[in-house]
């Protein structure tokens, strides 16, 4: 792994204060942040969140159904949340844990009521903006029992160049027959660091699923989410769509334990390289019977880079159902020919079987965030062409 | 339309056209007899511009242009469609969103393309991933109509096709052939389908596709030459009662079988 110097970063003094109507913020940043999926412009949010730098500058519920609090009022109002905070997460796994928690800026505190179904998405944005920044961010989702919602959750810097370092911790609770939707969209840059630390829970009958999108450069990035699924029935799917051009350093995975009869997961991943650095890992634990778990990871190198798949099992009863697919590979030229003799000059035809590759579609995303992921997506054959 | 001339391809060091010439009109359906090996395959691979395939001498004109080396791409905007006999999967690429992209732009309702060939269930499906081989003729005839193409390279319509999908298939193959166009209501139809009568060149190993179409005029490739130019159907009746060892003997000499023309001799 590449090493990260904590002393680089200023985790004290970079504070802001509230911004009451995100849509004031500067064209540039809006910009940034819309490529990590977050629309300021649009009402179609239960709820928004915006975290810049060291302070939580944005945080309301628009919807009765679903508590939002910055992490700190929520510490404050239910004496310290004992039954949630750094019960999942080990305050002492890492130096960047022990940085948190010692000195946690913010974060958000997502809670909906039993039952309710929140159907628009709550809306997320984590981001940096001052140069050395350091921000750490704590956040706790709990889906009570037979709820349902949506967190969209993007995190950018302000420039391609801004050097700074998110650290972020997240537990995810997902209560019996609850179901979570957690779509992240990281864009960074080429001087961040970024490292996520985030464990979650499904209990009886709840389901856990998760879409990552990282299509823009970042510096040094290591994060390797793991849900427990701890109750009978529970199931848990991670997408993840990754890109790493040169300059990039990405060393993720997700893991899922399966600790329940009947629970089933699923762990796919679609990486492509142009010349950065891709570890792409997975775990998948099956604990009790009967259980099904699913590992493909599918890379293809364009241009150059490295990628090192990692896929892992770990059954301990007999009786489990896991299974791993791990594929590095190529963009073959009879794909290229088949729709060239459609018509389709070679840029087209190499966007179109990209765009193929990478799946998009499977996580059914809509409205801005789908057209910035498909400019994201042309943006690559221009870059490995 | 489309002109071919002492045209000479190899495949790395192999050469496997040696001279072809060939005169395809404007509207008229050519059959290329053979047997395996013999090169018809790469004929249509060079005609539509593949990659591997080595114009070593020779010129390839379409509508007035010299398109020998021009890449694929643009040889299909000229208006040259192909149907693949083994067309790769695409994982993530709907056979709905390919049939809008053959259209290029112009409209195109895949809904009512793909109910002419029976097709309107694999429209989510990725292009190609587990289709048999009577889908994949089907998928192929379905871009093809999105693309409405002037000339049309089918390799093998009718290998890999049960009896039931080869009537379904040869009609909608007759149809591309016969220019038949969905015509606003009221437009009188006729002039419209002569003048859009699109050509043909088509590989046939069984010569099934026959009884569906009208083909033109036909010769038999052997070992990178034409050979043999006659009416398609007394080819396919001299290769089926003789086989094509006794069609090769004709080759060597002339004055051996009847019912074909003989127009070039291999050396």
């Amino acid at each position: 792994m590449k090493d990260v110097n904590l002393n680089d970063f200023s985790f004290t003094g970079i504070e802001r204060g509230e911004i009451a109507d995100l849509r004031t913020l500067d064209e540039s940043d809006k910009h940034r942040i819309l490529h990590a999926g977050v629309d300021v412009d649009s009402d179609a949010a239960s709820a928004v969140f915006m975290h810049m730098d060291q302070s939580t500058v944005h945080c309301k519920s628009r919807d009765p159904g679903l508590e939002l609090l910055d992490f700190n009022v929520a510490m404050k109002r239910y004496d310290n949340l004992p039954e949630y905070v750094w019960k999942l997460v080990d305050k002492d796994k890492d130096e960047f844990t022990r940085n948190v928690a010692a000195n946690t800026h913010g974060g958000y505190f997502i809670r909906t009521k039993p039952g309710v179904k929140i159907t628009k998405p709550v809306q997320s944005c984590l981001f940096l903006k001052a140069d050395n920044a350091g921000q750490n961010v704590h956040n706790i989702v709990v889906v009570e029992e037979d709820s349902e919602v949506h967190i969209l959750t993007g995190c950018s810097t302000a420039h391609g160049t801004t050097h700074a370092a998110h650290l972020g911790i997240t537990e995810f609770y997902v209560k019996k027959g609850g179901k979570l939707t957690f779509t992240m969209v990281h864009n960074w840059g080429e001087n961040a660091t970024v490292r996520p630390r985030s464990v979650g829970v499904v209990e009886e009958g709840g389901v856990f699923q998760s879409n990552y999108v990282l299509m823009s450069p970042v510096g040094n990035l290591q994060m390797y989410p793991a849900i427990h699924l701890n109750g009978r029935g529970a199931i848990a799917r991670f997408n993840s769509i990754i890109v790493t051009p040169a300059g990039s350093y990405v060393d993720t995975g997700n893991r899922v334990i399966m600790n329940a009869p009947d629970t089933r997961c699923e762990i796919i991943a679609r990486t492509i390289t142009t010349g950065g650095t891709n570890i792409a890992r997975g775990h998948i634990a099956g604990h009790a019977v009967p259980c099904r778990g699913h590992l493909e990871c599918k890379g293809l190198i364009l241009g150059g880079g490295q990628m090192l798949a990692i896929p892992e099992l770990d059954a301990t009863v007999e009786g489990v159902d896991l299974s791993h697919e791990a594929a590095v590979g190529k963009i073959a030229q009879d794909e290229i020919e088949y729709l060239m003799a459609r018509g389709m000059d070679e840029a087209e035809a190499t966007s179109t079987i990209v765009r193929g590759f990478l799946n998009v579609d499977i996580m059914g995303l809509e409205g801005p965030l789908a057209k910035a992921i498909q400019e994201q997506v042309e943006q690559i054959d221009a870059n490995a062409m | 339309m489309l002109k071919i001339e002492d045209l000479r391809v190899s495949i790395g060091q192999r050469e496997v056209l040696r001279g072809i010439d060939l005169h395809i009109k404007e509207g008229e359906t050519f059959i290329l007899f053979g047997p395996n090996g013999s090169g018809k395959t790469s004929l249509l691979m060079t005609l539509m511009g593949f990659s591997g395939y080595t114009v070593t001498g020779g010129k390839i004109t379409f509508r007035g242009q010299d398109i020998t080396y021009m890449p694929m791409y643009e040889r299909a905007r000229l208006g040259i469609g192909m149907s693949f006999q083994r067309p790769p999967t695409i994982h993530g690429l709907k056979t709905r969103h390919l049939v809008q992209m053959c259209a290029r732009g112009r409209e195109v309702d895949p809904e009512a393309l793909a109910a002419k060939v029976n097709f309107v269930d694999f429209l989510e499906r990725d292009i190609n991933a587990g289709f048999s081989g009577g889908e994949i003729k089907r998928s192929e005839l379905l871009q093809l109509m999105a693309q409405k193409p002037s000339f049309v390279l089918f390799d093998e319509p009718e290998s890999g096709v049960d009896l039931e999908n080869m009537q379904l298939i040869g009609k909608v193959v007759r149809r591309l052939l016969d220019g038949e166009v969905d015509l606003p209501p009221g437009a009188c139809a006729k002039p419209l389908k002569c003048k859009l009568r699109t050509s043909g060149l088509i590989i046939t190993h069984t010569g099934y596709i026959l009884d569906y179409i009208n083909a033109d005029r036909g010769q038999v490739l052997y070992e990178g030459h034409l050979c043999c130019e006659a009416r398609p159907r007394d080819i396919l009746e001299h290769i089926r009662s003789y086989g094509y060892q006794e069609c090769i003997k004709c080759l060597n000499e002339p004055s051996g079988l009847q019912p074909l023309d003989l127009t070039r001799t291999a050396s």
